[in-house]
């Protein structure tokens, strides 16, 4: 029997594809978004937003990797998902990534603490736009301190996720 | 870390025309994206059949992982009826014995009562119940209160049934998919069930609260009538839900509001009864429209 170790083939030069660099982030933020299939029939509004926590872990990790359009297509999917009306999460989530680009621009030296600050004010105001939104389309008609749970704990669970994003990102790009 | 330079193009023509682009596509998207919420107050279900491909999509997964959960969400009562369990078993033998003579009651008044409806002859057939499925996900990060349910347009499910279990009243159907449906529950803020307190009639309107509560205002003027412990059923006012279905028990009296608890938790329940809109079922059909054909019993959904 041949030693395993000797079928070893370096990884030196390889490149991953396209289709996989493009795609990972893509297919991750969906999956967050997806995360209300699970069979959880909710009383109050309890789930952290996943699909925002990833996007904005991917937009601090990876700067060049999106443009703020993206916000458009993600943002209609986590709308079909999450019973917002059509169209809430496509303008917060487009207007969040935009507004993180204007701060890009005026925050010369930007590190973690930084980047959670940042993620911290988006969570706050997709979660109250979104709240908002149901509010105005006849229905979530609650008060916005039922919402403060959930903003609480997608604020606290950012750390984590921007881990495993990085470790996602780290698989990504090694082929 | 300093300033990500992918962000300025520099002098190259082409790169800052590509990025100003994006942002004229993107301020463009958020415009549009308002105007679709704009057009969701006036029309709150118009574009729901963007929802049908992801609800269907999403079906079979959390069908599955229902099938696979749902003893765990009972767990807590199983783990709590260990404790003390003698003194319960006690308990409960001398409360069976206490029913069984009211149960033999009840079976003579029930029969009597057949018998004076046959003297009257009076028809008792109840054809409102159209089928049986499960709850298998809700919105559970949104500030609305929508569950889906396993069964939609091809089972039979339309828009503005009522949807029961058998401890009470879940909601009503808000829209349909070919094999899903969103269940507007009881709890949402936009749900209103005319409802009446069930020893004395008093009209009331529940409106949900959002946090797992509902909103009872009574429509008479004067005193709040209601106080804790009162039972609130529906009244079958405004022709959706059908007369004394379970809904609320009130837990506190605030002024001219009570606050009630649904007596049905849908996260609880097992499977969930849709029923034909009340106005349909009393109201006689025009006998020149053909009879509308069953819809076929497909597997997700059992026929009652």
């Amino acid at each position: 029997m041949i030693d395993p170790h000797l079928y070893y083939v370096s990884r030196l030069g390889r490149q991953p594809s396209r289709f996989r660099l493009a795609s990972i982030p893509v297919i991750t933020v969906l999956m967050g978004s997806a995360i209300t299939a699970l069979p959880l029939i909710a009383q109050t509004p309890v789930m952290p937003h996943f699909g925002l926590l990833l996007l904005l872990s991917w937009r601090l990790l990876r700067p060049e990797l999106w443009r703020s359009w993206i916000g458009l297509p993600l943002g209609l999917f986590d709308d079909m998902l999450s019973g917002q009306p059509i169209g809430s999460a496509m303008f917060l989530w487009t207007v969040t990534l935009m507004a993180v680009d204007g701060v890009e621009h005026r925050m010369v030296w930007r590190s973690y603490r930084q980047d959670w600050l940042i993620a911290c004010s988006a969570i706050i105001f997709c979660i109250t736009g979104g709240w908002f939104f149901a509010r105005i389309t006849g229905g979530g008609n609650i008060r916005l301190l039922l919402v403060a749970p959930q903003m609480l704990w997608t604020i606290l669970l950012f750390p984590v996720v921007v881990r495993q994003c990085a470790r996602i990102d780290r698989w990504r790009v090694m082929a | 870390m300093a300033r990500p330079p992918s962000r300025r193009p520099g002098i190259n023509r082409r790169a800052q025309y590509s990025l100003f682009a994006s942002y004229v596509v993107a301020v463009a998207g958020a415009a549009i994206s308002l105007l679709l919420v704009v057009v969701a107050i006036f029309d709150p279900t118009g574009f729901s059949a963007l929802r049908t491909g992801t609800a269907e999509l999403t079906r079979p997964v959390s069908t599955g992982l229902k099938g696979m959960v749902s003893g765990v969400g009972s767990i807590d009562e199983v783990l709590a009826a260990y404790w003390r369990a003698g003194s319960q078993n006690v308990a409960l033998r001398r409360q069976v014995e206490a029913e069984r003579n009211r149960i033999i009651e009840a079976k003579a008044v029930a029969q009597e009562n057949l018998r004076l409806k046959r003297l009257l002859k009076l028809v008792d057939k109840d054809g409102s119940s159209l089928l049986t499925a499960r709850l298998i996900s809700s919105s559970s990060s949104s500030a609305r209160r929508f569950a889906r349910l396993n069964a939609g347009q091809w089972q039979g499910v339309r828009t503005g049934m009522p949807v029961r279990a058998a401890e009470g009243l879940i909601g009503r159907v808000h829209s349909t998919t070919p094999n899903t449906s969103e269940v507007l529950l009881l709890t949402d803020t936009g749900n209103i069930v005319p409802i009446r307190r069930a020893n004395d009639s008093i009209p009331a309107i529940s409106t949900g609260a959002g946090d797992g509560s509902v909103e009872i205002r009574a429509l008479s003027a004067g005193r709040n009538p209601f106080k804790p412990g009162d039972l609130l059923v529906t009244s079958g006012i405004g022709g959706i839900y059908q007369p004394n279905i379970p809904v609320a028990v009130v837990v506190r009296v605030q002024g001219e509001i009570a606050w009630g608890f649904p007596l049905a938790n849908p996260s609880r329940v097992d499977a969930v009864t849709v029923e034909r809109a009340f106005e349909e079922v009393v109201t006689r059909p025009d006998p020149k429209a053909p009879v509308t054909q069953e819809a076929e019993p497909s597997s997700n959904a059992a026929q009652p």
